[in-house]
């Protein structure tokens, strides 16, 4: 409730405001069935025209008013509603973009786009529901009760025994169909799943001509669905009958009642027609009722999803300390003792030591989830070390100024990810005032520029969501560009040439090598070819340092490593002598 | 245009014929009960208006309200489950077509359609058919009849106030009309404030990790917040104009109803009306009104339904992979030997990409594809397996040209494994048998120890009955290729087709891999999209691609000693630049 005070702020006037005119809509709807029966007892009674005539005009002064307030609520109501899902949207998206990847790992980039777009909708919806709603429609009911009891409380009694029949009736229906309504939506995404199924395996199901098993197994499985329907639709389908039911056998008893009274002399025939009426204008608004409580439930749970996440702090802070100047003797990065586990008691990294002076390149090499991607993550602040520490030119990462670190790193993450926008709006994230030369510049090392020439646009060439308009290889090369032109000090690839071919691959590393010659450069990578001329190799085994060396030396001595090189064909049999050392 | 697609639409319904019939019966007669109710009511108040009440009339009035609401409730719900039954019925024979034909059309045109899309068509198009045909079947029918009865009954009971009732009510319909038009502009532009919001937030959200590493947070902010705004402004006045239709309305209602009520007052001021009667025209004046706005609402439905029907018959009108020709072959065995003989195809008109192909392959001889991405390699899996067909030039197994063979035996002939191992979600068992539902139990598990794959799923926790995920996202990509393996060594083809996978496996499954590819392609045809050394150098022929064309071909020293491209792709892969090439 914090979240709909805070996030109202400005739109008082309307909260308040907007139930107040729908109240007064909302009597003046109710007088409408009191009028007319005036009108018959009196005015036909007394067979009095003129009063007949006036209150036909206190009628359509009525309907005029009431037409009046309830536009003036619409228009507060959608006022503050989406004023309101505005500055919620607003909060929770800059709330996602301070969370670290611990934090946002846990909720799943869909949940996080739900929470943004549907949680909040359902929520703004609800405010707009309340306002327009929440006072009319219990006021119409109590108040249809309230009046009916004026009239006579006997009769009147009626209205507490149709009242909470039907309001049970709709309660039970609910209940008994909202299972149904979560089976028909697990089964509708069945068969989702089952039609995209089809589509990505169109080719194996051809080769093994499986055409027909799949059309029967589709088959069955939406006339499950089918069922499901038709059977939920048994019981949704007597809401309606159910409570016509129950309101006209209740006006039914009103009718008996009220002819004993009018024959005694209490009652009069315009009192009971009253009734009656009541009695239809309480069912109408139970009804809606009972779909605004739905709405409100929906909208009350969006809000809990969204306060929730909004009071998740994010994990990582960033320190104070500006980076120190890199003189060349101390090294550029430093780890030391350094371990992680994204979950207590599984460790992903331990005990990773190591020291890389100004310049160095640095090779790491693993099998699928031996850590690599961890330790990337690790240096740029994704998450932060849960066992020793990462030094940054000589002081703790966690004390540095983290923008001003990360200018200092350029990362290029394992899945490649290009914004929707061109190749120049995407080259220019890290620095917004590169020149064209420097851009061309870093297409050029990133053995980008021929693509990027040959396309008529050159840099301002569109990119679509996640660049899918390039080739594998042609996304790769254009993200380790836009690395390059934030002029990192620390220059991160995480498996940045998997995607190219064999050739482009060599003189990308060829030219990283030459053009870079001050950079220190952290190359991530499956295969061991990519890091033969690395200064140091760190080979990761299960996350933790099965050796450290150079190629050479590491085929000397590191098990794992000719385990590697000899899958991937890089030498043929082991060096003879390591045998030896390895007995 | 919309005629026919409502005539075909209704083609689909003539099976459920006689269902219709009985339902349309129902509706009838249950619009009839709903309607003579509120005469009957009329009438047990005349029965209060003289001095002393006619309980013996009233008693019989009573009793035939109470047939009245029975009748008219049972009715309304059997009728509601009927016509949901034939609703969701009709809509699932349109979807089935649509998916049978899928699985009919020619691989071009899947490879063509978002698979996004497709399965939205399956699951929300057909939807919206069944829930259109539901509400316009259950509500279009009796909203009319409504219309019609009570206008009969108002003109019998009193044509003047009839008169005033039918001239001041289509108000309100002209009034929803000329709002609908005006939201309709609206809504759309809500619509697509909502649809850019959403996908910038989707694409930095999935992107969030870059932004931090680039520091873009507060840019990223300012963005969002525009189209923030824009969002706001724009729900704001649709949904304001909206929320102006209830208010519209019920002013008509309201009008409508003071009319009656003062002309019904006068008129029996003067003796032509009784107060009974001025009661029942008081509630046909709300009936009245109430079906205008239905039908209203469900010709929307309608429309949309329609509209989704259109997008279902889109895919059933799609053309179908040409038949077999009538005396297609049916080869009793296959030798397995390939030949191409000048082939040419092309995926675009106009833009030719494979030239003269010709290649000749014996008997059990291994064919390594080698080049740069996009060179052609998986054009030629489509053309041996006619995924898709040759522009000119001819491809023989056997030495019969494929074409002559029928299509499903063609595809037999070849075992395929594909760089992205497509697995159905069910149990590894049914998986694995996939090519071969009859196997036995121990014909699976030999298949599975063949093809390595016998150890993992020992380990899974409910082994050869493990139920993989959509998408196998429980199982690692080399597991995921381990038992599309196992899935060709159960059916035991003659030719291969086998596309490697560049990366992400880690060593030791891939070792495996490897040894189990080499298993397979004992004494078979096979065909390698080959990115492994080993694969490479013991092919009998290596065919080197480029840009849709075979630029050399020949063994590994032949190739080697020619000095051309792909000796050029060898030394820049697998040979260490400081190091003499083997040999």
């Amino acid at each position: 409730m914090k979240l709909l005070w805070k996030n109202c702020k400005g739109y008082y006037p309307q909260l308040i405001l907007g139930p107040i005119f729908k109240l007064m809509e909302a009597i003046f709807e109710l007088m409408v069935p009191l009028l007319m029966a005036n009108i018959i007892d009196i005015g036909l009674k007394q067979q009095n025209r003129d009063y007949v005539i006036q209150q036909g005009w206190l009628l359509f002064v009525l309907a005029v008013l009431g037409i009046v307030t309830s536009l003036i609520c619409q228009y507060f109501a959608s006022v503050a509603a989406f004023g309101f899902g505005a500055s919620l949207r607003k909060q929770v998206f800059s709330h996602i973009l301070d969370l670290s990847s611990k934090e946002t790992d846990a909720v799943g980039t869909s949940g996080l786009i739900t929470r943004i777009t549907n949680d909040v909708n359902l929520a703004q919806n609800g405010v707009n529901m309340f306002i327009r709603l929440a006072t009319r429609v219990p006021f119409l009911l109590i108040g249809s009760i309230v009046m009916a009891f004026q009239i006579h409380a006997g009769v009147a009694l009626v209205f507490l025994v149709t009242t909470p029949l039907i309001m049970a009736s709709l309660y039970w229906i609910m209940k008994r169909t909202l299972p149904d309504y979560i089976r028909i939506q697990q089964k509708q995404d069945e068969l989702g799943a089952l039609a995209g199924e089809t589509m990505t395996g169109a080719r194996v199901i051809r080769a093994f001509s499986h055409q027909k098993q799949e059309q029967r197994q589709f088959a069955t499985a939406a006339q499950k669905l089918t069922d499901i329907t038709v059977a939920a639709g048994r019981w949704s389908g007597a809401l309606n009958p159910i409570t016509y039911l129950i309101a006209n056998l209740g006006i039914m008893v009103i009718l008996w009642a009220g002819a004993k009274l009018t024959n005694q002399g209490i009652l009069l025939s315009g009192d009971v027609f009253a009734l009656v009426n009541y009695l239809n204008q309480s069912l109408l608004a139970l009804i809606t009722m009972a779909n605004l409580i739905v709405q409100f439930t929906r909208a009350i749970s969006s809000m809990r999803r969204l306060e929730q996440l909004l009071d998740t702090p994010s994990s990582i802070q960033s320190g104070s300390q500006p980076v120190p100047a890199q003189g060349t003797a101390s090294p550029l990065l430093a780890l030391s003792h350094l371990g992680f586990s994204y979950t207590k008691d599984r460790p992903v990294l331990q005990d990773l030591n190591l020291t890389v002076p100004k310049g160095q390149t640095i090779g790491i090499i693993g099998g699928t989830g031996c850590g690599k991607s961890t330790l990337a993550k690790l240096l740029v602040r994704f998450y932060d070390a849960t066992e020793g520490e990462i030094l940054f030119a000589g002081t703790d990462l966690r004390q540095l100024s983290l923008p001003e670190v990360r200018k200092q790193i350029g990362y290029v993450p394992q899945n490649v990810n290009l914004f929707s926008g061109t190749i120049r709006s995407n080259l220019t994230l890290a620095r917004p005032d590169a020149t064209d030369d420097e851009l061309w510049e870093a297409l050029r090392i990133a053995q980008a520029e021929e693509f990027v020439l040959q396309k008529p646009l050159a840099l301002d060439t569109p990119v679509e969501e996640g660049g899918k308009n390039f080739s594998g290889g042609q996304r790769q090369r254009l993200t380790i560009a836009r690395a390059l032109v934030g002029r990192p000090s620390l220059l991160i690839l995480d498996d940045s040439s998997s995607a190219l071919d064999y050739a482009t691959d060599a003189a990308l590393r060829h030219s990283l090598r030459t053009a870079l010659a001050g950079t220190t450069v952290i190359l991530i990578s499956q295969r061991a070819a990519t890091l033969q001329q690395a200064d140091q190799i760190m080979v990761l085994d299960g996350g933790k340092m099965a050796g450290l060396g150079t190629h050479k030396e590491l085929l000397d001595q590191c098990p794992v490593y000719q385990e590697i090189c000899l899958s991937q064909k890089l030498i043929s049999t082991l060096p003879t002598h390591a045998k030896e050392v390895q007995v | 245009m919309k005629s026919e697609i409502l005539k075909r639409l209704s083609s689909y319904l003539t099976p459920y014929r006689a269902g219709l019939v009985t339902a349309t019966l129902a509706a009838l007669l249950q619009v009839i009960f709903t309607l003579i109710l509120p005469v009957l009511i009329g009438d047990a108040i005349d029965c209060m208006t003289q001095s002393s009440v006619d309980f013996s009339r009233l008693i019989t009035l009573l009793w035939q309200m109470g047939g009245c609401i029975l009748l008219s409730s049972g009715l309304q719900w059997w009728m509601n489950i009927q016509v949901r039954k034939i609703s969701m019925q009709a809509s699932q024979d349109i979807r089935q077509q649509a998916f049978d034909q899928m699985n009919r059309v020619p691989i071009s045109v899947i490879d063509q359609t978002p698979h996004g899309d497709f399965v939205s068509r399956m699951v929300n198009d057909a939807d919206a058919v069944a829930e259109g045909l539901f509400q316009g079947l259950t509500q279009l029918l009796p909203g009319v009849a409504t219309i019609l009865g009570v206008l009969v009954i108002m003109f019998r009971l009193n044509w003047f106030i009839a008169l005033v009732v039918v001239l001041v009510t289509p108000l309100s319909i002209l009034f929803a009309r000329f709002i609908a038009r005006r939201t309709r502009d609206l809504f759309r532009a809500q619509a697509e404030a909502q649809g850019a919001l959403s996908s910038y937030v989707n694409e930095m959200i999935g992107g969030q990790d870059l932004i931090k590493v680039f520091g873009r947070q507060q840019t990223c902010l300012a963005d969002f917040e525009k189209m923030n705004q824009t969002l706001r402004r724009a729900s704001h006045w649709a949904v304001f104009y909206s929320a102006v239709v209830n208010p519209g309305t019920r002013f008509v209602n309201n009008v409508v109803y003071a009319c009656v009520g003062v002309f019904g007052s006068l008129a029996a001021l003067q003796g032509g009306l009784s107060v009974g009667t001025l009661a029942s025209f008081l509630s046909y004046a709300n009936q009245y009104t109430k079906p205008f706005n239905d039908v209203t609402s469900v010709l929307t439905q309608l429309q949309s339904a329609l509209a989704s029907a259109q997008r279902l018959f889109w895919m059933i009108d799609l053309p179908s992979e040409p038949e077999d020709p009538e005396n297609a072959l049916s080869l009793p065995t296959c030798q397995g030997a390939v030949r191409l003989d000048s082939v040419c195809f092309s995926y675009q008109k106009g833009v030719p990409f494979l030239q003269n192909l010709s290649l000749s392959v014996q008997p059990g001889q291994k064919v390594a594809i080698v080049g740069p991405t996009g060179c052609g390699k998986t054009t030629l899996i489509n053309l041996l397996m006619r995924f898709y067909d040759v522009d000119s030039g001819v491809i023989f197994v056997d030495d019969i040209p494929i074409r002559r063979i029928k299509r499903s035996q063609l595809r037999s002939m070849f075992g395929m494994v594909l760089q992205e191992s497509w697995l159905k979600h069910g149990t590894i068992r049914e998986n694995v048998a996939y090519g071969n539902p009859t196997a036995t139990a121990e014909q699976v598990e030999q298949a599975a120890k063949a093809s390595h794959a016998h150890g993992f799923i020992q380990q899974l926790p409910q082994g050869y009955d493990t139920v993989i995920s959509a998408g196998g996202s429980n199982l690692s990509a080399g597991q995921k290729q381990l038992l599309c393996i196992a899935r060709i060594m159960l059916t035991r083809p003659q030719m291969l087709i086998l596309d490697e996978a560049t990366s992400n496996i880690d060593t030791r499954t891939e070792m495996l891999v490897q040894s189990a590819f080499e298993k397979l392609m004992e004494g078979r045809t096979s065909f390698v999209v080959a990115h492994r050394l080993s694969t490479i150098q013991s092919a009998d022929i290596i065919l080197v691609m480029e840009k849709g064309q075979v630029v050399e071909q020949g063994t590994h020293t032949e190739l080697l000693a020619k000095g051309g491209f792909y000796s050029r792709l060898y030394h820049s892969q697998f040979v260490r630049p400081d190091s003499k090439p083997a040999g």
